[in-house]
């Protein structure tokens, strides 16, 4: 068993070290020696691409966006090394035309390579949904020094919880859309077994979804820690539900203060939380955490999936950069009916959800508040967008509550 | 999900223990027969057209199952799918359709003169008669794994065929994608309009990709001959109408049909079809006629009786709900159609239905008058 990934990892390595060391775009990686498949090959089809173009018509996603008929020809013919297609990336955008008010991004990646292969769509839709990141040409910067974060402290009399969380992918095993079962079983193994050797605050369990317990499974719902098989169309037409529950599982820490989630929507999601407004202390566990996962996956030869160009590479365009998102659940009685509150949103960079994630809405004026971007700036950069804006929130309801004025902040710079 | 042949080459490079899945808790067709053996001896083969093993698998690994119904678990991409991976799929085809044997061949008779009777079954019972089959396109893989291209030149060449069709069955195509609003309403109201699949079982199989292109419903003017395209399969065709009369129901059916048939063939596309798996579908469970003849039928006493089920079964029929497969029946009217497919024909498993429906229809208003039914109760068919 670790003969074949041992096999496939060496190369994958280099691909890691070349991008490292800033040797430019991930082509160069297609010089290294595959057994089985040729990098780029060409897939079979039997009808024009214009036969096969798809209809886009009543489409509203980033992918429908830019899928020009052009575009599509030229990339049809491409797969990436592992066999990933054009057609495969863009299923779930075709399959789910999108909402006139919500533009969802319309396509996935199967692997890291997916973003090398079809840049001449990818790129396009990046930019759109990244206000005007260009791949092309600028480099993203990551930074997990959690020290440098101010004012990490709420209100706890507005604030009642606060979470980071993004996503992390193993270099060398393709993502959820494309995954074989046996790499998704290897992603398991590989971070289960780091996960194993963290200790103190940060030490753990892992749940497989296939083998937990009736107690374990009725503990985690009841924690708010159990993930389900997907249900959103987004996600299952990009066939990132296989198999389920095969392979899939969740890790928390004993304090149930950072969570891992294994092969949902990508091979994995990290979450620090706590009741309160510390932000500071998650976002400190949060870097630590992460910086030990990987320097343990790293003890075994592994490596997460990052270059310069575009952070940390995941399965939804929309999570590329820091993949991060962190939020409170603020109480906001007033400021939420003020006309202006939408607006004040915008201008901090934040958006607003309701408290049962995306998609719902808010109970009692309680608001899921986060940062709106991903790519771009820093994880130091977002957290402290995330802090400044919800304190000046806070500062705007108590303002309210004195009955005095408000004003509406100028906006950040995105 | 069609991955297709290169992605099916990267993962031979992993381990039979490591590809196959974890069946433990399945209950369907496929995972009683894939061995772990069988998963070895099959994963590296791929019909002509590129569909693999696990694309095959992909809907009996994503659904487990239920206890006490037993799915199929698998499909076809292509008409080569049920020869590349027969040693999985004649297994599940004997199972599911009685023991049928890899080298039994199968009858098609479509002569609806070979009925006998059929149209004497009592209108104050049976409300309503339907026969439904499906045909694939010879040639063209099937909706698990047809690319759009091919979806689009299957529509092409139906409504091409179908547009030929005159005197009874002259008719018209409605694209789903190109409906108006009151068409739409019109087919909803005539219980004619299919929706996006949001079975488990077929999306999981990648059936509903692409939606709604290149599907539609055609349908002649009496709205009584009926052409579902590319939904779970290339064509489904149903005839049917208010009231008992099978026997016209199962004339127009096979005449129609007859009729689409020799339509492709002038075309040079055939259906898919030959001597031992009969007409060639995307589910294992519908090889054979493919057909499913039934009624609405009311038959509120001799659905609480105690033998119901047994009756049913020596009569070779089932019960479904009147909403059809998945469903309750509503005010004691039932579904009851043919429950076999492969192995015998159509005229016989239209007549099953007929004699069966007429027995049942006798047994309900002996059971009215409040006399036993007990001798009337078949000898198993």
């Amino acid at each position: 068993m670790a003969n074949n990934f041992a096999r496939l990892l060496t190369s994958k390595r280099n691909v890691g070290i070349l991008s490292l060391v800033g040797a430019g775009s991930l082509t160069a990686g297609f010089l290294f020696n595959r057994e089985h498949v040729t990098a780029g090959a060409n897939v079979r089809r039997v009808y024009p691409a214009s036969a096969e173009y798809p209809d886009l018509r009543k489409h509203n996603n980033c992918m429908a966006s830019h899928l020009t008929p052009a575009i599509y020809a030229k990339l049809v013919d491409k797969a990436t090394p592992n066999g990933y297609t054009l057609d495969q990336a863009i299923q779930t955008g075709v399959d789910n035309p999108g909402h006139p008010f919500i533009k969802t991004v319309g396509m996935v990646a199967g692997d890291e390579e997916s973003y090398e292969v079809f840049a001449e769509l990818l790129n396009p839709v990046i930019k759109e949904r990244h206000n005007g990141y260009d791949a092309d040409t600028m480099t993203h910067p990551t930074d997990l020094d959690s020290r440098k974060l101010t004012s990490g402290q709420f209100d706890e009399r507005y604030v009642l919880s606060s979470r980071v969380r993004t996503g992390r992918s193993i270099r060398g095993l393709s993502l959820p859309p494309a995954c074989t079962r046996a790499e998704r079983r290897e992603v398991e193994r590989v971070v289960v077994d780091a996960l194993a050797g963290l200790k103190g605050d940060l030490a753990g369990k892992y749940y497989s979804l296939v083998s937990m317990t009736e107690e374990e499974q009725q503990q985690l719902i009841d924690d708010h820690f159990l993930f389900d098989k997907p249900v959103s169309p987004l996600l299952t037409c990009s066939g990132m539900a296989r198999d389920w529950p095969d392979a899939r599982g969740i890790w928390h820490n004993n304090t149930k203060t950072f969570l891992i989630w294994i092969n949902e929507e990508d091979h994995t999601r990290v979450i620090s939380m706590e009741k309160g407004g510390n932000m500071k202390r998650v976002f400190d566990r949060f870097c630590s955490g992460l910086k030990e996962v990987e320097r343990l996956i790293q003890e075994k030869g592994w490596e997460f999936m990052w270059n310069e160009r575009l952070g940390y590479i995941l399965t939804c365009p929309s999570n590329l950069g820091t993949g991060l998102r962190a939020g409170v659940h603020v109480k906001l009685p007033r400021l939420s009916k003020d006309p202006r509150f939408s607006k004040i949103l915008d201008n901090l960079r934040l958006q607003k959800r309701g408290t049962g994630g995306v998609d719902t809405a808010a109970v009692g004026s309680t608001f899921d508040i986060s940062n709106l971007d991903r790519l771009g700036q820093s994880e130091v950069q977002l957290v402290q967008t995330v802090v400044d804006g919800v304190n000046y929130l806070i500062d705007c309801e108590k303002k309210l509550e004195k009955g005095q004025d408000i004003k509406i902040p100028p906006p950040l710079k995105k | 999900m069609p991955f297709g042949n290169t992605h099916n080459n990267f993962k031979l490079n992993f381990d039979v223990d490591l590809e196959y899945p974890d069946l433990t808790k399945h209950n369907n067709h496929m995972a009683k027969v894939l061995t772990k053996d069988i998963y070895a001896k099959l994963r590296d083969k791929q019909t002509p057209s590129g569909f693999t093993l696990d694309d095959i698998i992909q809907t009996g690994v994503d659904n487990p199952g239920h206890p006490f119904i037993m799915t199929v678990g698998c499909v076809a991409g292509d008409e080569e799918s049920y020869e590349v991976f027969k040693d999985l799929l004649d297994p599940i085809i004997s199972d599911r359709h009685g023991g049928y044997k890899p080298t039994d061949k199968h009858k098609t008779d479509l002569n609806f003169e070979n009925l006998k009777g059929g149209d004497d079954l009592d209108p104050n019972y049976v409300l309503s008669s339907r026969v439904r089959t499906g045909r694939s396109i010879k040639g063209y893989t099937l909706p698990p794994h047809n690319s759009r291209g091919e979806r689009r030149a299957v529509e092409r060449l139906s409504v091409e065929a179908l547009n030929t069709l005159d005197g009874e069955f002259k008719g018209k195509y409605y694209p789903l994608n190109k409906m108006t609003d009151a068409e739409q309403e019109q087919l909803i109201n005539d219980h004619f309009l299919f929706d996006k699949p949001v079975s488990p079982l077929l999306l999981a199989a990648g059936m509903a990709r692409d939606w709604p292109d290149a599907r539609g419903i055609w349908h002649n003017e009496a709205k009584s001959f009926l052409v579902w395209v590319n939904e779970e399969d290339h064509l489904r065709v149903i005839s049917m109408e208010k009231g008992g009369n099978m026997k016209e129901v199962f004339r127009r059916f096979c005449v129609g049909l007859n009729r689409i048939e020799e339509t492709f063939k002038k075309h040079n596309h055939g259906f898919m079809w030959n001597e031992h798996l009969g007409y060639v579908l995307t589910c294992p469970s519908n090889l054979g006629t493919g057909l499913r003849g039934g009624v609405h039928v009311k038959l509120p006493k001799l659905s609480t009786h105690a033998k119901f089920e047994e009756i049913l079964t020596r009569l070779r029929l089932q019960k479904r709900g009147t909403g059809g497969v998945d469903t309750a029946s509503v005010g004691g009217v039932f579904d009851i159609s043919n429950a076999d497919r492969l192995g015998s024909s159509e005229v016989e498993q239209v007549q099953l239905v007929v004699d069966g429906v007429k027995l049942m229809v006798e047994m309900e208003k002996k059971l009215e008058k409040g006399e036993a039914i007990d001798s009337m109760i078949p000898a198993q068919k």
